[in-house]
């Protein structure tokens, strides 16, 4: 009973610095976590994303600015790609599907892309998974003025079918030119969780067409979807538009691809790891001087408990038994800062890519990082209970007589 | 056999010039079980070294000190700690007791070390030094009376053998004095504890049938002959 009530009575005692160091050991490990986690989940949703295509064909150019613009509807599309090579690949005996994707235009914001009703028809994202429509909504039909609006976007701009917009000029938002078409929305796709979700999807041609277009480009598409009959159909392919070939870029596998990304930006993530394990570092530190400049104040009452008997190791253990409470204490928060940090960086990341991430999945990191923090924590107890290991009992008691 | 036997003990420190001082010296002492004796003494002349010789606090240089047939000098610092815990109460002239500690902790705390915990009998304790209504109460809510007397529930709260009372009066009034005094001896004799108490207070001394001389006990080397 004795070292749990003297850390209780000591943690009471200082409750003040108690409270901001583990208040600092909350932000270091909340903050650890969530960057351990943000960058192992987003590599893993942005690698592994249930677009249901193997493959993207663009104009020649960098496969990962392809891959963001086709599939993540992020960036500037490098380029156009002549409608007879899309019809070239689609004809493809290893091709199972291919859809033409055309960009350019936006409605307040939210990206607007061309495409064929196969999209959302002949695609499975995973298998026995389909895009679905909210009820009361239909596909748009080619050749008509008619759109389909992602959820996101229906939600951001409360769309509904029977909603008629007119698409503005440019990828995003801004004083551009409002095209004279007007459409009108036919349906909302059911929340996919996939980039899907923040487009509004209108027939190709429509987009091909739309007044101010350049004329000359109308039959071209932007890029191509390509699923593949079998996943080696690829190596045939890479070799045709990549080696072979000096027009187009073949982008396969997209995960691959997209995975070039995180390679780019890994001295990123290397940052925020050591900014973290410095903050970390910080806390613990922190940790260590508030119960070593409390050491001073408490040589009495450890004089006093070596007078009724505490051993040197009892005192020893309970000063570090203290910090790895205080460091426990805080790692517990810790996770109420992680709650909140990965909750806001996954909602930013789901409106930014529609790439949805899963905040509260279960990571390895969980199992290692708090026991360390905690390890370390009472790791750094050990100066002050060497102070106090090494208290003069005589001297600190009562003024001898 | 007396339950406390001293023989040649010697006790040295360090001066600030580097050299060592003999500050202890004491030839013979010795204190039968369940016996109170009193130490007179004046201030600084070793009366609290010999009593934290006698707990084991400190090492001495030379000597022996048994206590029940245990010879303390020979024990490593661990067991001295133990034996301690178990069978020697101490009661201090400041209480010295531990402020963020409720009076029923700080009871608790003086077994802890050594038997082991036992909430009824620290409670009883209390009672019997008159604070049973006071268990949760803190130090410094209490009277400096109060606070004596938590001090003296928690030196009998391990079952010692042996009680060291190093000038529990010091820092009390008359009345207050008188009535501590009384308790200490008559909470010692009702737990066949043995009391050594030093002071210099005549009063409190006088309460005493077997008072002794420290100086008459103690004959350090001449301070200005190093050893």
């Amino acid at each position: 009973m004795t070292w749990p009530l003297l850390v209780r009575k000591s943690l009471r005692q200082h409750a003040l610095s108690t409270a901001v160091t583990a208040a600092s050991i909350a932000l270091a490990s909340g903050l650890w976590l969530a960057v351990w986690v943000l960058q192992e989940q987003s590599q893993r949703a942005f690698t592994s994303v249930d677009s249901g295509f193997d493959a993207v064909l663009g104009a020649r150019g960098s496969k990962l600015q392809l891959v963001l613009n086709a599939v993540f509807h992020l960036e500037a599309s490098p380029g156009n790609v002549a409608w007879a090579d899309y019809l070239e690949i689609k004809t493809n005996p290893a091709v199972a599907l291919a859809v033409p994707l055309a960009v350019g235009d936006n409605y307040r914001g939210h990206r607007i892309v061309g495409t064929v009703p196969e999209m959302f028809t002949g695609v499975e994202l995973s298998p026995g998974r389909k895009f679905e429509i909210e009820p009361d909504g239909r596909f748009f039909e080619s050749g008509f003025r008619e759109a389909l609006v992602g959820s996101f976007v229906a939600r951001q701009l409360n769309l509904k079918p029977g909603d008629q917009f007119r698409p503005q000029h440019g990828l995003e938002a801004g004083d551009q030119h409002e095209h004279e078409e007007t459409y009108v929305v036919t349906g909302v796709l059911k929340p996919s969780n996939t980039p899907a979700d923040r487009v509004i999807w209108i027939p190709l041609e429509g987009l091909q067409n739309m007044a101010g277009h350049d004329p000359d480009a109308a039959t071209d598409v932007s890029a191509v979807l390509v699923a593949l009959r079998s996943p080696t159909a690829g190596f045939a392919l890479d070799r045709h538009y990549n080696k072979d070939g000096t027009r187009l870029t073949f982008a396969w596998p997209v995960g691959k691809t997209v995975a070039q990304l995180f390679d780019k930006v890994g001295w990123f993530a290397q940052v925020l790891r050591l900014t973290a394990a410095l903050v970390a570092l910080v806390a613990l530190a922190a940790v260590l001087a508030s119960i070593y400049n409390s050491m001073h104040a408490r040589r009495r009452d450890i004089a006093i408990l070596r007078a009724l008997g505490a051993r040197r190791a009892t005192v020893f253990g309970a000063v570090v038994a203290e910090a790895g409470v205080i460091t426990s204490l805080g790692v517990v928060a810790g996770l109420a800062v992680y709650a909140i940090i990965i909750s806001v960086a996954t909602a930013m990341i789901r409106e930014r890519t529609g790439v949805v991430l899963e905040p509260f999945a279960f990571s390895a990191v969980f199992l290692w990082a708090p026991p360390l923090m905690i390890f370390f924590g009472a790791l750094a107890g050990l100066a002050p209970a060497f102070k106090a290991y090494r208290t003069d009992v005589a001297a600190n008691l009562a003024p001898e007589s | 056999m007396p339950l406390l036997a001293i023989k040649d003990l010697r006790k040295s420190f360090t001066a600030p010039d580097g050299g060592r001082v003999e500050l202890l010296r004491v030839n013979a002492f010795a204190l039968d079980a369940g016996a109170q004796c009193a130490l007179r003494g004046e201030s600084g002349s070793g009366k609290t070294t010999f009593l934290h010789l006698i707990a084991g606090i400190l090492q001495a240089d030379s000597g022996s000190i048994q206590l029940g047939g245990t010879e303390l000098t020979v024990l490593s610092e661990a067991r001295r700690d133990r034996l301690r815990a178990e069978s020697i109460g101490y009661i201090f002239q400041s209480f010295n007791l531990l402020q963020g500690f409720t009076c029923l902790e700080n009871v608790l705390l003086g077994m802890s070390f050594g038997p082991g915990t036992d909430r009824a009998a620290a409670r009883t304790l209390l009672e019997r030094v008159g604070l049973g209504h006071r268990l949760d109460y803190y130090p410094r809510q209490l009277s400096i009376g109060q606070q004596q007397r938590v001090a003296v529930a928690r030196a009998l709260a391990s079952r010692p053998r042996l009680v060291l009372a190093d000038e529990p009066t010091g820092n009390l009034d008359a009345r207050h004095a008188d009535e501590a005094l009384a308790l200490i001896r008559a909470a010692c004799q009702e737990a066949g504890a043995a009391l050594l108490l030093v002071s210099h207070d005549a009063r409190t001394l006088a309460a005493f049938e077997d008072v002794r001389d420290f100086a008459a006990l103690n004959h350090p080397a001449d301070p200005e002959v190093r050893v």
